[in-house]
């Protein structure tokens, strides 16, 4: 009788540790470490069972390196706004953030440590760890003789990383506009940052972003069931029917012309999830980078290019009393704090 | 065992954990389907905007009745007695009397005898006419600092009714306030046309019905208690200066589950800028692009965000009630409740500024902040979850001595509580 298998392995082979391709056949120095990996049976009820073997390399340490220190200054000044609590700082983990220095110290590196110079170190040693990973996960690629697809994959998503935290800041002239790092701060940030720029849903391309964020998850669902559906003719072996079509493309492939007219190949629905989640980041770093350089108020430029519709008023419409003449209440004096009175 | 045996016996097990799977499926779905028809609390949406912009009010009905069950105004205890200004005032009858002086002697006892019922329904005059030993020596005396208080809260009230009528809507035929009628009896282009005609004809700013007054007076915000259930103070972690800021761990007055922001991790003080200081609060430019003119306002959007979020718990309502979100900024597309609350900010920071932070030395430590400061009103204070303070229920019309202020030359003359001894002892 046939078994298929679920989400968890039901059978784990288990030959000798699997160290690679024998050390003479190809670029000798990357195989045959010392270390040569283990077994790990909870692992293998996921996915392949063998852990290992690892390659850090200097680069990987540089990036581990700095990407710890930038964590722990996070967590250390979490830690230091609950007095240095643990029991607090899980109970208020969610609201606990760094946030990067207040408009007044405008592109300054030299911000007290209390007022958003955390921050600013966290986040150089956050883009070091990340740029030496991006280079390992390319040299890594090159080493094995593979393509760079991955890197450039990792790439996109950097790029909006650095226009979030870095570009659009620079751009805008102070750091106060970048994202604090915290769970809730920074969806607070997403939230006040579409509403000041005047309702980021009509920037057309967070539109985009959106559409290939989605498109990824519906291409994920679609290549996933269409493979499990023809794997009893071999479909799952998608290398060989990429080359080799066997049943399994053919009828995947007719089952998609059935049901919306066209279909992927084995070959260019992995090109199709590839570009997807590429341009997910790609689009959205664009979108990001627009706003507040280019456009400030996104509604009001989507009206002016006419794919903002109107509707018909349904109610009565407010009247803005400052500009009927009314005159604001005055308040009391702000300290100000460079006179201390 | 035999190959077959075995066969069968999977394919026994395999029948029993579907049998068993539908069963169970079965019962979660009964009981899904039991909690949405008996348990689930229903969701009220009422449309105000076109249809499929959900401009909308969306509430749990339950919530919406019991708001409306713990926000009933109070009977009229005392009639009000018909005055044609020929009898004594009260400001000549009794000592001290200092902006109730132009009254008649019995509407000056019956406004005494129903702020009693309004503020200090269980201590009764003694709560602000006792003196250090705990005894009503005389009423005159300014022995009190309740005495004081509730003096300034009685000014307090009449600016509100006098002069913000924009918000209050306290002076018949002129109030802004205006209904709007919610358009989900109507369907398709019915609700353009009925609208249409109402927005040209019957719905006017400025001109709301008598029924429609509301105004204040002391049980808008005391509710039957002492000192009203809502009030604020100043925030420790937002007043520090900068040099007293850690080098490490600094709250940046924000990041902290507090209610004023509504658990979010926004400003934890989202009043003192806006209903104390005057500091601007639109953050939205109104041009597609500005170039070089560009200011960096996400923390000020931050900071004017937790005011709003407030706003909303404060009136129970969604930001729609005030705003199109597609555009915040933009009034033409807003609703006109945004107008009413514009003023009802200005008046908030009016109240503060000149009657509530002022009276910070006459209180007793027990009723100051943390940082010694006064006890200050936001909208929550008189709107304790409703948009309509009470219903809507109309306070102000029976009680003319609240509607401004009376004559200056009919008040006695205001003196230290030296001078008021000094003048009972020569009685």
């Amino acid at each position: 009788m046939v078994e298929y298998q679920n989400i968890f392995t039901q059978v784990q082979v288990r030959g000798p540790v699997e160290a690679g391709l024998p050390a003479d056949t190809l670029v000798p120095e990357i195989w045959g470490r010392g270390n040569s990996g283990f077994f790990n049976y909870w692992i293998g009820k996921l996915g392949n069972a063998q852990i290992g073997p690892f390659y850090l390399g200097t680069l990987g340490i540089i990036s581990l390196v700095f990407g710890t220190l930038a964590i722990n200054i996070i967590g250390l000044n979490y830690l230091a706004q609950v007095d240095w609590h643990l029991g607090e700082f899980i109970r208020q983990l969610f609201w606990l953030s760094l946030d990067p220095p207040a408009p007044e110290y405008g592109l300054s590196l030299f911000v007290p440590l209390g007022e958003g110079g955390w921050w600013l170190i966290s986040s150089m040693f956050l883009l070091i760890a990340v740029l030496f990973w991006w280079v390992r996960c390319y040299s890594r690629a090159v080493q094995l003789g593979m393509g760079t697809h991955v890197a450039w994959a990792f790439a996109s998503a950097i790029w909006l990383f650095l226009v979030l935290g870095l570009i659009r800041p620079m751009l805008m002239g102070s750091w106060s506009e970048a994202v604090p790092y915290g769970i809730f701060s920074h969806l607070d940030w997403t939230s006040a940052f579409s509403i000041r720029y005047g309702n980021l849903f009509y920037n057309p391309f967070h539109a985009l972003s959106i559409v290939f964020l989605y498109g990824s998850a519906v291409l994920f669902a679609m290549h996933g069931a269409t493979i499990l559906a023809v794997s009893r003719y071999g479909g799952d072996r998608e290398i060989d029917q990429i080359v080799d079509r066997g049943t399994a493309s053919e009828r995947a492939g007719l089952f998609w012309r059935w049901v919306m007219g066209f279909n992927a190949s084995m070959e260019s629905i992995h090109r199709w999830a590839w570009w997807f989640a590429v341009l997910t980041t790609l689009t959205g770093g664009i979108g990001i980078l627009l706003t507040g350089t280019v456009v400030d108020n996104w509604f009001l430029w989507a009206q002016k290019h006419d794919f903002a519709p109107e509707y018909p008023a349904t109610y009565t419409p407010a009247v803005d009393p400052v500009a009927a003449g009314a005159i604001p209440t005055p308040g009391v004096m702000a300290v100000d704090p460079s006179t201390g009175g | 065992m035999t190959k077959q045996n075995e066969d069968d016996q999977k394919a026994q097990f395999k029948d029993n954990v579907i049998v068993a799977g539908s069963v169970l499926t079965v019962m979660i779905g009964l009981a899904v389907g039991a909690w949405m028809i008996f348990l689930r609390p229903s969701v009220e949406a009422d449309q105000i905007g076109y249809r499929g912009v959900a401009m909308e009010q969306v509430a749990f009905a339950d919530d919406k009745v019991a708001a409306a069950a713990m926000n009933i105004a109070p009977e009229e205890v005392y009639e009000l007695e018909p005055d044609d200004g020929s009898e004594e005032r009260a400001g000549e009858i009794y000592e001290n009397v200092q902006v109730l002086g132009h009254l008649s002697d019995e509407n000056f006892n019956r406004i005494m005898a129903q702020i009693t019922e309004w503020v200090a329904p269980e201590q009764g005059c003694g709560y602000c006419h006792n003196n250090a030993d705990g005894e009503i020596e005389n009423f005159a005396g300014d022995y009190n600092y309740a005495k004081i208080v509730s003096r300034r809260m009685f000014q307090m009230t009449m600016e509100i009714n006098a002069n913000y009528d924009a918000h209050v809507n306290s002076i018949p035929g002129t109030g802004q306030a205006v209904e709007v009628v919610p358009v989900s009896a109507f369907d398709g282009e019915t609700t353009v046309d009925a609208i249409a005609v109402k927005a040209e004809g019957t719905i006017v700013p400025g001109a709301a019905a008598d029924d429609q007054v509301a105004g204040v007076n002391c049980y808008t915000c005391h509710r039957g208690k002492n000192v009203p259930e809502y009030l604020w103070f100043k925030d420790p972690g937002t007043e520090l200066e900068p040099a007293e800021e850690p080098f490490i761990g600094a709250r940046n007055g924000q990041n902290m589950p507090v209610e004023a922001n509504g658990y979010t991790d926004l400003n934890t003080d989202p009043f003192s800028a806006y209903i104390l200081r005057n500091e601007p609060a639109r953050v939205i430019y109104d041009e597609a692009s500005i170039g070089d003119d560009n200011e960096s306002l996400i923390m000020r959007t931050e900071h004017t965000y937790s005011f709003m979020i407030h706003m909303s718990k404060a009136l129970g309502v969604n930001c729609t009630y005030c705003h199109n979100t597609r555009n915040f900024s933009d009034w033409s597309q807003s609703p006109i409740q945004r107008t009413t609350a514009w003023y009802g900010i200005q008046m908030s920071r009016h109240l503060n500024v000149d009657y509530l932070d002022p009276l910070q030395p006459v209180y007793p430590e027990h009723r100051l902040g943390e940082l010694g400061d006064a006890p200050k009103a936001n909208c929550a204070t008189c709107h304790q979850g409703n948009y309509k303070p009470l219903n809507g229920a109309n306070m102000v019309s029976s009680f003319p001595s609240l509607w401004g202020p009376g004559p200056v030359e009919l008040q006695d003359p205001a003196l230290s509580p030296e001078e008021v001894e000094a003048k009972l002892n020569a009685n």
